[in-house]
């Protein structure tokens, strides 16, 4: 495109526009999809630092992934800003949900004024975005996140890659604005194929494969009420300012008071997990989720490294949930970020992964709202901090840090049960499933049922009747002998399973047998000619009554 | 004046909607909040030699109790209460007697030109949206519940609707000099300044036709099978 018509002065705002219509994109769609209600406040004075007269809250990490994509270039042909929100379930499975695509096409405005109509028409392309960002099934998904899945975002610059979104995705439009320089368009494309995703299969309680019933530990609260994302409280921030990303060996040392209780706390290690799982305390009504990600950036497409491997470097998918700033080499725990005015911070600790330190961290306190990172040593970027002193003392296995949650859905796996952590296969870090455990699950193994005598047995399993079901009954189908709810019935003195097996097999229905069958058909055939002289007789009995219907 | 049609480049949309009594208020909101979300901008600061800033817009995720279904406003509590008082009076004027459910609401855009005495003011309308509801009644909790999902979706695609208006980037009133800027602008509030704008409302009357002849005539109809 030819730019020589624009003054070097418009060029120059115009590209800070787009940059900074870039980012605040990022922001609008990441903070879309926390899972929680955003509330900014309206200023009649210009504050000087809100871009495009929109009140929009930089997450610090968020700008600073945006940035590490775009790497200093601007969307244009070819090259656009795409959002990758995806969303990842306790047992490891993921799934693309949508893409948000900032792009760029040669067809130039030349005569639009940049500095004037298209800042107000960026504004008003953001005012769109923060409105359909609410109306895309990724948003209720979002909002519902937590308990068995969590939401994830990826930026990347390049080719747009659609493909990961199913099949019949759909695309719709938030807006397009004509610069000299080409047009910028703002689109989003989502998956509908979201049968098996559907929202209520959250809230079905989890599969019982591979959990062993008394292992659940007793719930403190009743687990048909689903979370509700928590409303902001209008409180006070302390005007702390968050350090900079730059800063970014400062960060983590910084630890923050809590997220309000619906968030997800998100344990970021390098290597070795051998951070303790953070622990839900009874305040805390949502799980806790540790994951482990690798954070080296790179244009690649998302590819899962398991953290056993030592992980490669992959670009990973970032729960959306974070506040702290992401250093690549120190773990901590992130929290969903809070209301305008930033991160206050925390004063740096020492490394304590103790459970008393986990739980003052999850424990809300008045009027801050951001919630901490861990506090990690400061030592070597190779290994991980030394907040392994935690729960146990020895180092923890890779399963530690999958979905520990004390109010009872996810089994708590003793250490020394794991055998999955170190097999090579991707999302093995997220497998519930214990090979060890599986030969001990009577669910998965049940014992052999136990010979019954009743009454009842010998003439429900009639010998006479062809096409029943052959042989041993115990054979077809082997119940667990347990004790299901409601299964006592006075009346007949026995339990659901031995009923089951008792009437397992019931005989034939006469009628259903051949010869019965035939036998009486030959009959009706019969039968014909004389059941239709009897009517021949009394048509006019017939017929009088039809008439009385009209 | 009241129902006088619309002046030539003004834009008309329509919008239609189904919805349960309760949902109303919130249905209405929804499409107006959106609508006004992007005819909002920051108050405007004149500076000397016609140079203006623009104060900041925030914005705040509201969630429907009736409906599933969020949606976004601007942050302006004078705002809603506006929008809140003109939607409560829709509303029970289409619970009202002499109504069969059907309504509309319209949320008009309009600037003032300034007239001569004696003549006054005149209001151009500049970009008309007009809401078409339909109340139903639903028997049975099942059928609300199948409601509230349902309204959400159609309320989803009002939203893609405006946005599509919104981005066609069609007539707007040029930017106003100081002078000239209650013209075009509703400066009255605080915090955000929407553009000029008036809402108003008609029920579709029945004209009278009472429930037991309505009743009568049903039953007739389905007996003529």
């Amino acid at each position: 495109a030819m730019d020589t018509d624009l003054s070097s002065q418009d060029r120059k705002d115009l590209d800070k526009f787009i940059k900074f219509f870039a980012l605040k994109t990022v922001q609008v769609i990441v903070q879309a999809r926390l899972g929680e209600k955003i509330c900014t406040r309206s200023s009649s004075s210009p504050t000087g630092s809100d871009w495009f007269n929109l009140a929009i809250k930089d997450i610090p990490e968020v700008t600073h992934e945006a940035k590490k994509a775009l790497a200093g270039q601007l969307p244009a042909v070819g090259r656009s800003m795409c959002v990758e929100i995806s969303l990842k379930t306790s047992e490891g499975d993921s799934m693309e949900l949508e893409i948000w695509c900032l792009e760029m096409n040669e067809k130039c405005d030349k005569e639009i004024k940049v500095s004037y109509t298209v800042y107000n028409r960026l504004s008003l392309l953001l005012k769109s975005l923060l409105a359909i960002t609410r109306v895309t099934p990724a948003y209720r998904l979002s909002r519902k996140q937590g308990h068995e899945y969590v939401i994830l975002y990826r930026i990347y610059f390049g080719e747009v890659q659609l493909s990961g979104l199913g099949e019949g995705f759909q695309t719709v439009r938030v807006g397009t604005v004509g610069t000299p320089v080409g047009t910028i368009t703002l689109s989003c494309a989502y998956r509908i194929n979201l049968a098996f995703m559907s929202t209520r299969q959250f809230e079905r309680t989890p599969p019982i494969m591979g959990i062993i019933i008394d292992h659940f530990v007793d719930r403190p609260y009743p687990s048909s009420s689903p979370m509700h994302p928590c409303n902001y409280r209008a409180g006070e921030d302390n005007g702390a300012v968050y350090p900079s990303v730059e800063d970014s060996q400062e960060v983590c040392t910084t630890s923050f008071s809590t997220s309000p209780p619906s968030q997800c706390v998100f344990t970021v290690t390098k290597a070795h997990f051998q951070t303790p799982p953070p622990v839900v305390t009874d305040t805390l009504k949502v799980p806790v989720m540790g994951l482990a990600f690798s954070h080296q950036l790179s244009s690649s497409r998302l590819s899962y490294q398991p953290a056993a491997l030592g992980v490669g470097s992959a670009d990973m998918g970032y729960p959306v949930l974070f506040a702290g700033g992401l250093n690549a080499a120190h773990p901590h725990q992130l929290i969903g970020p809070g209301k305008e005015g930033g991160v206050p911070p925390v004063p740096s600790q020492p490394a304590h992964g103790t459970q008393a330190d986990q739980e003052r961290m999850c424990t809300p306190l008045d009027g801050v709202h951001y919630s901490a990172a861990t506090p990690s040593s400061s030592e070597d970027t190779e290994t991980v901090s030394n907040s392994s002193e935690g729960k146990c003392g020895s180092p923890h296995d890779l399963l530690e840090t999958i979905f520990v949650r004390k109010v009872g859905a996810f089994v708590n796996k003793p250490i020394n049960q794991v055998t999955m952590a170190n097999l090579d296969i991707p999302f093995a870090m997220f497998a519930p499933k214990n090979v060890e455990l599986e030969d001990n699950d009577p669910m998965v193994n049940p014992p052999a049922s136990p010979e019954t005598e009743s009454p009842l047995q010998g003439s429900l399993h009639s010998e006479g009747s062809s096409g029943s079901s052959t042989g041993n009954t115990h054979d077809d189908f082997v119940m667990v002998d347990f004790k299901p709810a409601f299964s006592k019935d006075d009346i007949l003195p026995m339990d659901l399973g031995t009923f089951y097996r008792e009437f397992q097999n019931p005989p034939q229905l006469s009628s259903l047998s051949i010869d019965i069958g035939a036998q009486s058909m030959a009959e009706d055939l019969d039968s014909l000619p004389e059941k239709l002289a009897v009517h021949e007789k009394n048509v006019k009995e017939f017929d009088a009554f039809v008439e009385t219907l009209q | 004046p009241p129902g006088a049609a619309p002046a030539m480049n003004c834009r008309a949309e329509v919008l239609e909607v189904s919805v349960e009594g309760r949902q109303v208020e919130e249905a209405m909101l929804a499409v107006l909040h959106t609508v006004l979300l992007h005819r909002s901008t920051g108050k405007f600061h004149y500076k000397k030699e016609g140079t203006y800033s623009i104060g900041t817009v925030g914005t705040q995720d509201v969630d429907c109790d009736f409906i599933d279904f969020a949606y976004v406003r601007v942050s302006s509590e004078e705002l809603d209460r506006a929008l809140r008082k003109a939607v409560g009076e829709f509303k029970d004027a289409l619970r009202g007697s002499g109504s069969d459910g059907m309504g509309q609401i319209s949320l008009e855009f309009y600037q003032k030109k300034k007239s001569r005495w004696p003549f006054s003011d005149e209001c151009i309308p500049w970009e008309l949206w007009t809401i078409k509801v339909n109340v139903v009644n639903l028997a049975n909790e099942q059928e609300r519940q199948i409601c509230r999902e349902k309204v959400g979706e159609k309320l989803c695609e009002k939203i893609i609707n405006i946005v599509e208006v919104m981005n066609r980037h069609e007539y707007l009133p040029k930017m106003p000099t100081q002078s000239e800027v209650d013209n075009v602008f509703d400066t009255s509030l605080k915090d955000v300044q929407p553009y000029l704008y008036k809402i108003s409302y008609q029920i579709t009357d029945s004209l009278g036709t009472s429930v037991t002849t309505t009743m009568r005539r049903l039953i007739k109809d389905t007996l003529a099978l």
